[in-house]
């Protein structure tokens, strides 16, 4: 079933079976925070781990789609399906102006060109007239689901909550083990090769980019519909280190790494709330600990140790 | 008063010369990465940390020691790059071998950590550092008044910079560098100790951000977040000029300053965006940078 390895299938297995059952033992709201963060690191991963470009200004993103989204829903009353698409286009719309400019340069200077160009636009969202600058846009509703089911209910978003997460690392998936995600994979481990063979690298870097970045912005959006708030936080670049360390902690080029990663990045910030500074520290040290020690990940070192790819 | 552009003056030469100041920031902050980037393949995203980290020792020197400011802008430097050298010892070495993404990571969780503990440490709010006594007040150059701090500010990173690269470009030890930067091995193979020169390079670049940072110290107030809020801008203009040359980084970060300077007294809105707008520029007219050869 979608091109899964028998390890794989039984992991999405396990995987589909806690999102179901989760909801009934856990706090909803966690569980989808968990899953907005799970699909906007898969959507990253998809970049870093199979066309091996570090985008450091991913915030962009994920913030854009969910201010988007949020206008949509509170300004013009858009339902949440339409709302949420809307920022999935803003996403990839961003995407695709950041990503046409970026692709120009290469390697470490790639990384440093998203992380500006990311800069840029927290600036242009802490000025523009439609964020509402600091405060953010407020009091988003979740709305009625096509015009008729009411997603008041926690439940009823979570259930919209995983059907969008499992679209899209699915969607994530598929990609990566297409024709099209084999010649990212080749473009990862030798762009000149790759180039050499006739591919245009740079049409397939900027595709990847833009399919990245709409993802981004379909996690984005969904956020800002469950929490009802879209803020500077979601765009700033704190939150580009954070999906960073999510996909590094869980295992860059995993199909399951980055969802773990999300797990585990969003239990510890809940669970240190009261830490305030010291959760900083902390990131700060699971990022040298996972690039000194632990580069492959949780889930890579676990896949290593099981002889299997996950 | 006379005007310029419709401008009053003043206005004019007091952004002009704040542009100047961020642009001196921007020359050693640029350099000090052009100069790790070259000797260690690493873009040093901890470099804004240890630039806070310069402004937070000249503080607790004077503070706690009653160390003057003239000697702290001997010491700071040492004392972080002492400290570079420790964390190049105990952690970048071991990334020499791996792929460039994997030291901006790393140094992204030190800066984290650095950051992060001040934090904890001191809050957020600023601390203030007295500008030492010869250079306070200001003296009235006929068409403005030049606070004397902010104009030796100016003077003193052009010397430093003028230093560095005349140390680079001119000396023996900047040669073997410059050898050392094109081809590790060979210069090895002469008998140079390279793992000691890529040692002192890092404490070299490191030491330059700190030197910046006793240099901000009294203008800025000492807080835990001035290396963050710079270092982004450092790495546009970075992309903007290219990290292949010395003297462009410090053309390119003068020259950003002024601009972004000039930026505030015609469109205020633009000032943080603008270096962001240079750099998108750049990019798509002469993707390699300003001064920079084509990769």
């Amino acid at each position: 079933m979608f091109g899964f390895s028998r390890p794989q299938a039984t992991a999405f297995a396990v995987m589909l079976a806690a999102i179901i059952v989760a909801p009934f033992v856990l706090y909803p709201v966690f569980l989808m925070k968990v899953l907005c963060f799970a699909l906007f690191a898969c959507a990253f991963n998809l970049l870093i781990g199979y066309v091996g470009l570090l985008s450091f200004g991913h915030a962009a993103y994920f913030g854009m789609g969910g201010y988007a989204a949020g206008y949509a829903a509170k300004a013009w009353g858009w339902s949440p399906e339409l709302a949420i698409l809307f920022g999935t286009l803003a996403g990839g719309l961003l995407g695709t102006v950041f990503g046409w400019i970026a692709i120009r340069r290469q390697g470490i200077y790639f990384a440093m060109i998203t992380l500006a160009l990311g800069q840029m636009a927290y600036f242009f969202c802490l000025q523009a007239p439609f964020t509402g600058g600091e405060d953010g846009i407020q009091q988003i509703p979740r709305g009625n689901l096509f015009g008729v089911f009411s997603m008041q209910s926690d439940m009823a978003m979570y259930a919209l909550v995983a059907v969008i997460f499992l679209f899209g690392f699915l969607l994530v998936h598929r990609i990566v083990h297409s024709p099209f995600g084999q010649i990212l994979k080749a473009i990862r481990e030798n762009e000149p090769r790759a180039t050499s063979l006739g591919y245009r690298t740079d049409s397939y870097k900027l595709v990847a980019f833009i399919i990245s970045c709409a993802l981004a912005g379909l996690a984005g959006g969904t956020k800002s519909l469950v929490f009802g708030i879209a803020t500077l936080t979601d765009v700033h670049n704190a939150m580009s280190g954070e999906v960073v360390l999510m996909t590094l902690l869980g295992g860059l080029g995993t199909i399951f790494g980055p969802v773990m990663g999300a797990l585990i990045s969003t239990s510890m910030e809940n669970y240190l709330a009261q830490a305030g500074a010291w959760v900083t520290v902390i990131q700060g040290v699971i990022f040298v600990t996972c690039v000194i020690a632990f580069r492959k990940g949780v889930l890579g070192v676990l896949a290593e140790k099981l002889k299997i790819t996950l | 008063m006379f005007m310029i552009l419709g401008y009053p003056a003043p206005l004019m030469f007091g952004q002009l010369l704040l542009g100047l100041i961020n642009g001196a920031f921007y020359a050693l902050l640029s350099l000090g990465l052009a100069v790790i980037f070259g000797m260690l393949n690493i873009v040093n995203f901890a470099h804004g940390a240890f630039f806070m980290l310069g402004a937070f020792v000249a503080w607790g020197l004077l503070e706690f020691l009653g160390v003057n400011y003239w000697f702290a802008l001997l010491l700071a430097p040492v004392i972080v790059g002492i400290f570079g050298i420790l964390l190049e010892k105990t952690l970048i070495s071991r990334l020499y071998k791996l792929d460039h993404l994997y030291g901006l990571l790393l140094t992204f969780g030190m800066a984290l950590i650095i950051e992060g503990l001040a934090r904890n440490q001191f809050g957020s709010s600023g601390m203030p550092y007295r500008i030492p006594a010869i250079l306070q007040g200001a003296t009235n150059v006929g068409f403005m008044f030049l606070p004397n701090y902010r104009a030796w500010v100016v003077v003193a990173s052009a010397i430093m910079c003028l230093v560095t690269w005349l140390i680079i470009e001119k000396t023996s030890i900047g040669a073997t560098l410059r050898a050392a930067t094109e081809n590790a091995p060979l210069v090895q193979a002469f008998g140079i100790n390279v793992p000691r020169m890529i040692t002192l390079t890092y404490a070299g670049g490191v030491a330059l951000a700190a030197f910046a940072g006793v240099l901000a110290a009294p203008i800025y107030s000492v807080n835990p977040n001035m290396g963050a809020n710079f270092i982004i801008t450092v790495f546009a203009v970075v992309v903007i000029g290219g990290m292949g040359s010395i003297l462009g980084s410090i053309v390119t970060g003068f020259g950003l300053g002024i601009v972004e300077g000039l930026t505030k007294v015609f469109y205020p809105q633009g000032s943080a965006t603008v270096i962001f707008v240079v750099m998108v520029i750049v990019l798509l007219v002469r993707p390699a940078g300003l001064f920079g050869k084509a990769a």
